[in-house]
């Protein structure tokens, strides 16, 4: 008398991990894909190699251009009175990852700046150049972010591109009293600095008494004078990032290769080992099938 | 003798006398400083901190000719030629588009240019016909943006004109 009970389908559920050796097949492809990734970031590496080398040519003659720009800063010792309220930051990067970094280290400091000048009692506008920092700082600070530019790091930067920030910073109604530009200062093929330019804005330096000394200035040659030194200022620190970020991407792109390279051969180590296993457990199958006839 | 000695001991161990102080208006003036001058554009640097006689610049107020210990001052750039005299009084002429050139207290100019070529590198037909080329399109200009471009271009292309002939 078969039991008319219910029969109920045993569900097992498998919690644990149940780690089954891996399959052949399993292996063959994880050492496909990543042999495809290592070939990605060994041409990653070659294009950033020859972006760099452009870069860094091309930063030489514009380090001169721009301490030539700031010299008036440093010689004329301009620094805003202590009672200004308006804070503008502006935040140097690019577009594309990838690079280390070179990113969140802008945003970072960004962050600390605009935190402390807050806590001070100013008021802090950021302008983004390059759509990573508008990313990296909308959802915390998205308040305080006055421009973002895009396409940068596409193509190196040329002095249009910075007087074009330049003039949309001015147009855009901010009337800011001092500020920085946050770049990364190249420094060499592996290492690269955050650092902080300053900028003034018309009213500070034309009320700046060691501007005294200097002779025969209107408004008009002044206003001039500003925005094609904050034209200036900008480009140096384009040209600065641009190469800090090849080299860092040239970095971090040699890595990942290196890092493919250690897996594709332990992997290959894995592979045949598993190969070996499969032909040793196929020939005991025969053996003992032989072996019961 | 020997209270000879200890007098000169003492003499030499006493600290020496300090530098006489900052000249009287009767004395002459210290030795001239030379200029450290820089000329760049974005692309290209032509002198950095180099030690030269003297430099044409024209801006917006004038042209005039920098030494060394020129008064400090700032002025914006106009297109036209700068030209610069070596210490051994050769001259070099560049044509420039814009920019601007800072003279400090201490004897160092910076040119900054936004754009700077050699002479030898314009053409006077070129020059000619942009000129033409800028003149009309400055009568048929439009609004105000374009008609201050358009007058942008005729200055720029009047001064290059100028400065080949």
């Amino acid at each position: 008398m078969f039991a008319r009970g219910a029969v109920v389908a045993l569900y097992q559920p498998q919690w644990g991990q149940v780690r089954n050796m891996a399959t052949l097949k399993d292996i063959t492809r994880r050492l496909k894909s990543i042999k495809n990734i290592q070939k990605i970031t060994k041409s990653m590496k070659m294009v950033s190699a020859a972006k760099y080398a452009r870069a860094e040519r091309e930063l030489k003659p514009a380090r001169v251009y721009g301490t030539g720009a700031l010299a008036l800063y440093e010689k004329a010792e301009i620094k805003a009175p202590e009672d200004k309220k308006k804070h503008l930051l502006i935040g140097v990067s690019s577009d594309r990852g990838l690079c280390g970094a070179i990113h969140t280290s802008i945003a970072k400091t960004l962050k600390n700046e605009i935190t402390n000048l807050s806590n001070a009692g100013k008021e802090v506008m950021v302008v983004g150049v390059g759509d990573k920092i508008r990313g990296l700082l909308q959802r915390t600070h998205g308040n305080y972010l006055l421009l973002t530019f895009k396409e940068v790091g596409r193509r190196p930067p040329s002095f249009g591109d910075a007087s074009v920030i330049a003039s949309e910073l001015l147009n855009s109604g901010y009337e800011f009293d001092e500020g920085s530009v946050i770049y990364n200062r190249f420094r060499s093929v592996i290492s690269y600095k955050t650092d902080e330019k300053p900028i003034f804005s018309l009213e500070t330096v034309a009320g700046s008494e060691s501007l005294s000394i200097y002779d025969d200035i209107d408004a008009d040659v002044l206003r001039n004078y500003q925005e094609f030194t904050l034209a200036n200022i900008l480009y140096y620190s384009l040209k600065e990032s641009t190469t800090s970020e090849q080299s860092a991407r040239m970095t971090a792109m040699d890595n990942a290769s290196k890092n493919a390279s250690e897996m594709i051969d332990k992997l290959t180590l894995t592979f045949n080992r598993t190969r070996q296993a499969v032909i040793t457990k196929e020939l005991i199958e025969i053996i003992s099938g032989a072996a019961a006839l | 003798m020997f209270r000879a000695r200890r007098l000169l001991l003492r003499l030499a161990a006493r600290p020496p006398l300090p530098p006489p102080r900052a000249r009287g208006y009767a004395d002459p003036a210290a030795g001239p400083v030379p200029m450290a001058f820089t000329f760049a554009s974005p692309t290209q640097v032509f002198y950095n901190g180099a030690n030269v006689k003297q430099v044409d610049v024209p801006t917006l107020t004038g042209s005039f000719g920098i030494l060394a210990s020129h008064v400090p001052t700032l002025q914006v750039l106009k297109p036209g030629v700068v030209t610069v005299y070596a210490e051994d009084g050769t001259a070099t002429k560049y044509f420039v588009s814009s920019g601007s050139v800072t003279v400090h207290a201490d004897s160092t100019v910076q040119v900054l240019a936004e754009e700077a070529v050699t002479m030898d590198m314009l053409d006077l037909a070129a020059a000619k016909s942009n000129l033409e080329k800028a003149v009309s399109e400055m009568a048929a200009a439009s609004d105000e943006a374009a008609k201050a471009e358009a007058q942008i271009k005729v200055e720029a292309n009047e001064a290059l004109v100028k400065a080949l002939e």
